[in-house]
């Protein structure tokens, strides 16, 4: 059988489309960082460790059989006729990356850039599931994100599946489009965050028996901010290796979709500074990197479809969502998300599906850009209908019945001991003392 | 309550799906689409209202 390689790319564009996917583990460095940095620092330890098993297993097990389900587009597939029309369904790769021409074709590329895109979409609910999720769960709810969830979705929209052929086959703009990861990355890991935040349940003394909330701030704003500078170098590469990939763009289009990446992230984590300082007094920071990371997600799906001011619109769009949802999960959910894992990639993730609806301008397959954008927004929309309901029923009835079988949370004694020496024997900060409200029983 | 909210979850993008498969004209494909994450959102309100603990169950 001959090695499958996909569309055409000339070798420099494959060449710097390898050097831009190189980029993307900083983004899982930097969503660790904030997510270790928004926890407990009795749990510190626990969360590297967690970060780095979650992306050691997601890279092996989309390896195993994650691709073979993803696959690329023009790759082999199972079709189901609807009405006469092909219905993509779910590829039909060999296991093992095996007739995959692994020599930088386009198929390799789309392998890589998967490989590295699951481990990141696994490190998103580790910010909801933080201080209280076990070490042996995550690996197991990695398993499934990146053997099922993920790699199911991703067909549907960058391997060619039925998400992508709504242009074609109902004349629906181009398909639905995502180019730099919005829903696949951003919106599936969000949705599996808030599955896990709802089947873990609150930390101990989050809410009051009245129901209200208390503050318990993470335990390191500098790993924060640090995280947030990461993400910004990860998603570069990201979005450019993505609108290379999926969008047929250019690799010298990387300029506008790195300048439209940084434009939608600052104005998002702006707005999100103006509107706690206005509200609060004074801003904060925590809010402020969600709105970041909000705008980074917001970013990925139109980030070669729109123009610089229309990149900074959808990101102060973001901002104002991405706080809001903060305080809506905290207060009216009474959902304990501390990382704000699910406002930032969920929220910010779904509006940024939402956005290449209404504010980019998608051109048709082989157009110049002034093209039409007759029924893209309804493809959009029809793909955001997909994400709640069919992906968050689905991430959480697996982690649900995984729940059954092993459970998730760790148990009242290894939450107030804390996570790092209750599964990992030793803390992260050996040297200093432990603050006394860390261990006091709330 | 919470099997409903997911069954209605399920609902709705059913629906969005008939649409697109069944009606041709884009005002009623984009009425049925509305419809079905009307639905969504139905069901989304279940789910969180199961999920959410009566007061005094909190810790």
């Amino acid at each position: 059988m001959t090695p499958a390689s996909g569309p055409i790319l000339s070798d420099t564009a494959a060449a710097l489309c390898m050097l831009f996917i190189f980029l993307v583990p900083l983004a899982g460095a930097g969503i660790a960082l904030i997510n270790t940095g928004l926890g407990r620092a009795r749990s510190a330890a626990h969360q590297m460790m967690s970060s780095l098993c979650a992306v050691s297993i997601a890279a092996l097990v989309y390896f195993v059989f994650g691709f073979s389900w993803q696959g690329f587009p023009g790759g082999p597939e199972h079709v189901v006729n609807v009405g006469g029309k092909g219905w993509s369904w779910i590829a039909a790769q060999p296991l093992f990356l095996r007739h995959v021409a692994l020599n930088g074709s386009p198929a390799s590329l789309v392998a890589l850039l998967g490989m590295v895109s699951v481990g990141l979409a696994a490190l998103i609910p580790l910010g909801s599931g933080a201080d209280r999720w076990r070490l042996s769960a995550t690996c197991l709810s990695t398993v499934l994100l990146a053997g099922v969830t993920y790699p199911i979705f991703a067909h549907w929209v960058w391997g060619g599946g039925w998400l992508a052929q709504l242009g074609e086959n109902y004349g629906l703009g181009r398909g639905f489009v995502d180019a730099g990861g919005s829903s696949t990355i951003q919106a599936v890991g969000g949705l599996t965050a808030l599955s896990v935040a709802w089947i873990l349940g609150p930390r101990r003394g989050k809410y009051t028996t009245e129901g209200m909330p208390t503050a318990i701030p993470g335990h390191n704003s500098t790993f924060v901010v640090l995280g947030c500078m990461l993400a910004m170098a990860g998603w570069w590469g990201l979005n450019s290796a993505g609108a290379v990939l999926f969008t047929g763009a250019g690799p010298g289009d990387a300029a506008l979709v790195a300048i439209n990446t940084t434009l939608c992230a600052a104005a998002s984590a702006l707005m999100a500074a103006m509107i706690t300082g206005v509200r609060f007094g004074k801003p904060d920071l925590s809010l402020t990197a969600n709105g970041w990371i909000g705008g980074l997600a917001a970013s990925s799906a139109a980030c070669i479809f729109v123009r610089p001011p229309e990149a900074a619109a959808i990101g102060m769009v973001a901002g104002t969502l991405v706080t809001f949802s903060v305080e809506w999960f905290e207060l009216r959910m009474s959902v304990d998300d501390p990382g704000g894992a699910i406002s930032a990639h969920a929220m910010g993730g779904l509006w940024g599906v939402l956005a290449v609806g209404v504010i980019a301008r998608v051109p048709p397959v082989g157009g110049n850009g002034a093209g039409e954008n007759s029924g893209q927004w309804l493809a959009q929309l029809v793909g955001l209908a997909t994400l709640i309901g069919f992906v968050l029923p689905l991430t959480y009835g697996l982690n649900w019945v995984l729940n059954r079988i092993h459970p998730q949370r760790v148990g009242p004694e290894g939450e107030r001991q804390g996570m790092d020496l209750h599964e990992l024997g030793a803390g992260a900060y050996p040297e200093f003392m432990t603050h006394g409200d860390d261990f006091s029983e709330r | 309550m919470k099997f409903l909210g997911f069954l209605l979850l399920l609902a709705g993008w059913g629906l969005v799906l008939a649409a697109i498969m069944m009606l041709a004209g884009s005002a009623p494909r984009a009425a049925f689409v509305f419809s079905g994450i009307g639905v969504e959102i139905l069901g989304l309100a279940l789910v969180i209202r199961a999920h959410r603990a009566p007061k005094g169950e909190h810790e």
